[in-house]
C-alpha cells in the first residue's frame, strides 16, 4: 500500500500544482502550437494502429498536426537510440517498451515530466492522473526508486503507459465444458491438466512463445514469478538457477511437450496463431490479446474463450509489462509532443483507443459500463491487475542483455532438449555475474 | 600520340573518391571504433579508450567461435550446393528450348525479394503447425517436423532459403558467361568429337572460370554477411544453433550495446572473408592475367 500511497501523492501534488492557474489558460493550451508538427515515432502493434484512428480527431481540435513513423517493434530501440544520441532529434514523442526505461534514463536521452504537468500553460487540469491504473504508472513510468525501477523514494515519473499490460488465462470454454475440465487455479491443477488435455483432447495444451532470445525468457518468466522465484536476490546476485528456477523451467519444458508442435521456435505471433487456430486450448500470456480473440476475421475461436486469473504458484502474481509514451530529450517540439501525449492518455481518449481494440490504462475505462459491454473479459482483467507484479523482471540497463544473449540462449537449448533445466540455468551464471560486474553492480 | 600522364589520373578519381568515402571511411571507422567502450545513445565524448581490450574480450568468448564456426559451415553448405545449382541450371537453360525466357526470369525472382520478406515467406512455410512444407510431408505419407524448434532442422531451414534466394544470381553470372564463350570454339571442339559432357568440363567452364571464380567470392562475401532472413527466420535459435557470426555482431551491438566489441568481431569477420576471397582469386584472377 505505501507504493501505491506514493505515486498517489506524487499525482495529487502534480495535479494540484497545475490547479490555480489552468483554468484560464485551458482554452488557449493548444493555440500557441497550432500549426507545428509533432513526430511521433511507435511499432507495429494492434494498440498503435488503433491510436492513429484517433489522430485525424486530435489536429482536428488542437490545431497540431502528427506525422507517425512506424517501425517494426524488433527495430525500434535502434531506431531510438540512432535518433536520440544526436543533438538534435527528429522525434517529439516516443514509444518504448518497459524493458527499455532505465537505460533511456541512464544516457539521460527522455525528459522527466513532473515539469511538464507542472507548468500550468500546457497541464490538463481534468487530467485525473490518479485514474491511470497505478501499476501501469509505476512499471512503465517511474526510474531512479528502489532497485531502480520500482516506486518509493527517488523515484520520478518519466513516461506514460500507453499499450500496458498484465498476464492472464484464456481457454478454450467449448473444449473445457465437452471433456469436462476445469480452468487450473493454481500450478499444481495446472500441471496436472497439460498432459490431460494432450492425451483427452489430441489438441496442445497450452501455447507459448519459446523462440531464442526475449521471447524464451518472457515465457519462462511467466511461470518463474508464480512459482516464487527471481532473476536476482536482494544483493543482485543471481538466483535463478535455484529450486524454484529450476522448477520453472522444468514447467517449461512440459508446456513445450504437451503444447502445440514447435513451440520452441514461436515468437509471440505464432504462440497467438496457434490458439487462434483452435490448435492449443489454453493461452497464458498478455492481456492484449482479447481484442484479436474476439474478431471471427481473424479469429476461430471467437465466442469461445472464456477468462480467468493467472494460476496461483506460491504466490498469486501476474505480469506487468507492455508499452509507454516518453518525450526525448533532443526534441525540437517537447512541448507540443507532451501535449499530444496527455491527449492520448486523457480520460476520453483512453476509452476511445480501448474501443477501437487497443489496451485501457485507466480505471475509469476498465470500469465502464460501455466498455465492458463489449469487452466483459476485463471484470478478469481488473482483478489480474490486483496482483500484478512490478518486480516481474529486473528493469535495469543491462537487462536486455542479460535477457537476450544470457537467459534467451540458455532457456531455449532447455526447450530443445539439449541441455537439462539445471544445466542450462547454471551454465549462464558466470555470464550473467560478469554482466552485472561490467555494469558495475559489486557482487 | 601519347597520353599526357594526368589523363588516367583525371578519370580515375573521382572513382577512386567515391570509393574512398563510401567503402573505406566505414571500414576505417569500425578500426576505430574496435578500440574504444561506447554505448549508442551517449556522446562519442565519453566512450573510453580500450586498447586491445575489445579483441581480448572478443577472443575469449566462447560464443564468437561457435559462431565463427556456424557461419563457416553455413556458408560452405550454402555456396557449394548454389554454384552447383546454378552452373548446372544454367546449363540447362543455355539452349534454346521453348518459353526459356519465362523460365529465366522466374529464377531469378527470388533474389529480388527482399531479404525480411524472404525470411517471413520462410518462416511461415517452414511453420509446424500451418507450414506449406510440413503440408507437403503429410501430403506424401511423412511425419511433420518442428522445423524452426530444432537445432538441426532449423539449420537446415536457413540453409534452404539461402540457396533459394541465391542460386538465382549464379544463375544470371553463368548465364552471361556462357552465353560470351566463342561459338568457333565449341565448333571446333564439336568437329573434334567432343560430347556434351567433354565439351562442358574441358571446354565450356575453363573458358568462364574468371567468372566462377568472381561469382564465388561474391557469394562467399554475401554468405557470411547476410542477416536479415536468419533474423526474421530464427533470431539465431534454438539456443545459439544458427547464429551466424553477423548476428552475433547484431546482438552484441544492438543489445549489448557494446559497439566495440562489435566492431572487434567485426574486423575477424573481415579478415576470415578477406582470407577467403584471396583463396577464390587464386582459383582463377582476371585481374591478373589481364595484366
Amino acid at each position: 500500500m505505501q507504493r501505491r500511497d506514493l505515486i498517489k501523492g506524487a499525482a495529487i501534488t502534480v495535479f494540484g500544482a497545475g490547479l490555480p492557474f489552468s483554468g484560464a489558460i485551458a482554452q488557449n493550451r493548444y493555440a500557441k502550437y497550432a500549426g507545428k508538427t509533432v513526430v511521433m515515432n511507435i511499432p507495429a502493434h494492434p494498440h498503435y494502429d488503433a491510436m492513429q484512428k484517433l489522430l485525424p480527431q486530435f489536429t482536428k481540435e488542437t490545431g497540431i498536426k502528427v506525422e507517425v513513423d512506424k517501425v517494426a517493434i524488433g527495430r525500434l530501440k535502434e531506431k531510438q537510440l540512432l535518433e536520440m544520441a544526436k543533438s538534435s532529434g527528429d522525434f517529439d514523442l516516443g514509444c518504448y517498451i518497459v524493458m527499455w526505461k532505465g537505460e533511456y534514463v541512464s544516457k539521460n536521452l527522455i525528459h522527466p515530466l513532473e515539469p511538464f504537468f507542472a507548468n500550468a500553460a500546457l497541464a490538463d487540469p481534468t487530467y485525473n492522473m490518479k485514474d491511470i491504473v497505478p501499476i501501469y504508472l509505476e512499471n512503465l513510468g517511474l526510474v531512479g526508486g528502489p532497485k531502480g525501477y520500482l516506486a518509493g523514494p527517488g523515484a520520478k515519473l518519466y513516461g506514460l503507459p500507453y499499450g500496458a499490460e498484465t498476464s492472464v488465462l484464456a481457454y478454450r470454454r467449448d473444449v473445457f465444458d465437452e471433456f469436462k475440465l476445469k480452468p487450473p487455479e493454481n500450478y499444481d491443477e495446472f500441471r496436472k491438466l497439460l498432459p490431460i488435455i494432450k492425451e483427452r483432447t489430441g489438441m496442445g495444451a497450452l501455447t507459448s512463445r519459446g523462440q531464442a532470445g526475449h521471447q524464451a525468457v518472457h515465457a519462462w518468466l511467466l511461470h518463474l514469478n508464480p512459482l516464487g522465484g527471481s532473476v536476482f536476490d536482494d544483493q543482485w546476485r543471481p538466483r535463478f538457477n535455484d529450486k524454484q528456477g529450476v522448477e520453472a523451467l522444468k514447467f517449461l519444458q512440459e508446456v513445450v511437450a504437451t503444447g502445440p508442435a514447435g513451440i520452441a521456435g514461436y515468437g509471440q505471433g505464432e504462440s497467438n496463431t496457434a490458439f487462434l487456430q483452435g490448435k492449443a486450448a489454453m493461452y497464458l500470456d498478455s492481456t492484449a490479446f482479447n481484442g484479436v480473440v474476439e474478431d471471427p476475421a481473424r479469429s476461430q475461436v471467437a465466442g469461445k474463450v472464456s477468462w480467468a486469473l493467472h494460476p496461483k504458484g506460491v504466490r498469486r502474481s501476474s505480469q506487468s509489462g507492455g508499452l509507454g509514451l516518453a518525450i526525448p530529450k533532443n526534441s525540437k517540439n517537447p512541448e507540443a509532443g507532451f501535449l499530444l501525449m496527455q491527449w492520448l492518455t486523457s480520460k476520453e481518449q483512453d476509452k476511445a483507443v480501448t474501443m477501437l481494440g487497443g489496451a485501457p490504462s485507466r480505471n475509469s475505462t476498465l470500469l465502464d459500463a460501455e466498455v465492458v459491454r463489449k469487452f466483459p473479459e476485463f471484470i478478469t482483467f481488473v482483478e489480474a491487475l490486483k496482483y500484478s507484479n512490478p518486480d516481474w523482471r529486473p528493469i535495469i540497463p543491462v537487462w536486455d542483455k542479460i535477457n537476450v544473449q544470457a537467459l534467451g540462449v540458455a532457456v531455449s537449448e532447455a526447450l530443445t532438449g539439449k541441455k537439462s533445466a539445471e544445466d542450462a540455468l547454471n551454465g549462464v551464471v558466470p555470464q550473467v555475474t560478469e554482466i552485472m560486474r561490467d555494469a558495475g553492480y559489486k557482487i | 600520340m601519347r597520353t599526357p600522364r594526368w589523363v588516367p589520373v583525371f578519370f580515375i578519381a573521382p572513382a577512386v573518391l567515391v570509393m574512398a568515402v563510401a567503402c573505406l571511411y566505414p571500414v576505417l571507422a569500425a578500426f576505430q571504433l574496435s578500440g574504444y567502450d561506447w554505448s549508442m545513445g551517449t556522446p562519442w565524448e565519453s566512450a573510453r579508450w580500450q586498447g586491445v581490450g575489445n579483441f581480448v574480450e572478443a577472443f575469449n568468448n566462447r560464443r564468437v567461435w561457435s559462431s565463427l564456426w556456424t557461419t563457416l559451415l553455413f556458408a560452405a553448405v550454402c555456396v557449394s550446393a548454389e554454384m552447383v545449382l546454378g552452373i548446372a541450371l544454367a546449363l540447362a537453360l543455355e539452349q534454346k528450348v521453348r518459353g526459356m525466357a519465362f523460365f529465366r526470369t522466374l529464377f531469378i525472382l527470388p533474389m529480388m525479394i527482399a531479404p525480411i520478406a524472404v525470411g517471413l515467406v520462410w518462416r511461415y512455410m517452414f511453420d509446424a503447425q500451418f507450414g506449406l512444407i510440413n503440408a507437403a510431408l503429410i501430403a506424401v505419407g511423412l511425419e511433420p517436423k518442428i522445423w524452426l524448434a530444432d537445432p538441426l532442422l532449423a539449420f537446415i531451414a536457413i540453409v534452404i532459403a539461402d540457396i533459394w534466394q541465391w542460386t538465382p544470381f549464379v544463375f544470371i553470372m553463368m548465364i552471361a558467361a556462357l552465353a560470351n564463350v566463342d561459338s568457333s570454339v565449341i565448333e571446333a571442339s564439336r568437329i573434334d568429337g567432343a560430347g556434351w559432357w567433354q565439351m562442358t568440363m574441358r571446354v565450356k567452364l575453363p573458358m568462364v572460370m574468371h567468372v566462377i571464380a568472381i561469382t564465388l567470392m561474391m557469394r562467399l562475401i554475401d554468405a557470411f554477411r547476410v542477416l536479415e532472413v536468419i533474423y526474421v527466420l530464427t533470431f539465431g535459435g534454438p539456443g545459439d544453433s544458427t547464429e551466424i557470426l553477423s548476428l552475433h555482431i547484431y546482438k552484441t551491438a544492438f543489445i549489448g550495446q557494446q559497439l566495440g566489441v562489435a566492431a572487434a568481431i567485426s574486423v575477424l569477420l573481415l579478415t576470415v572473408v578477406a582470407a577467403l576471397s584471396w583463396g577464390a582469386l587464386r582459383l582463377s584472377n582476371p585481374m591478373k592475367d589481364d595484366a
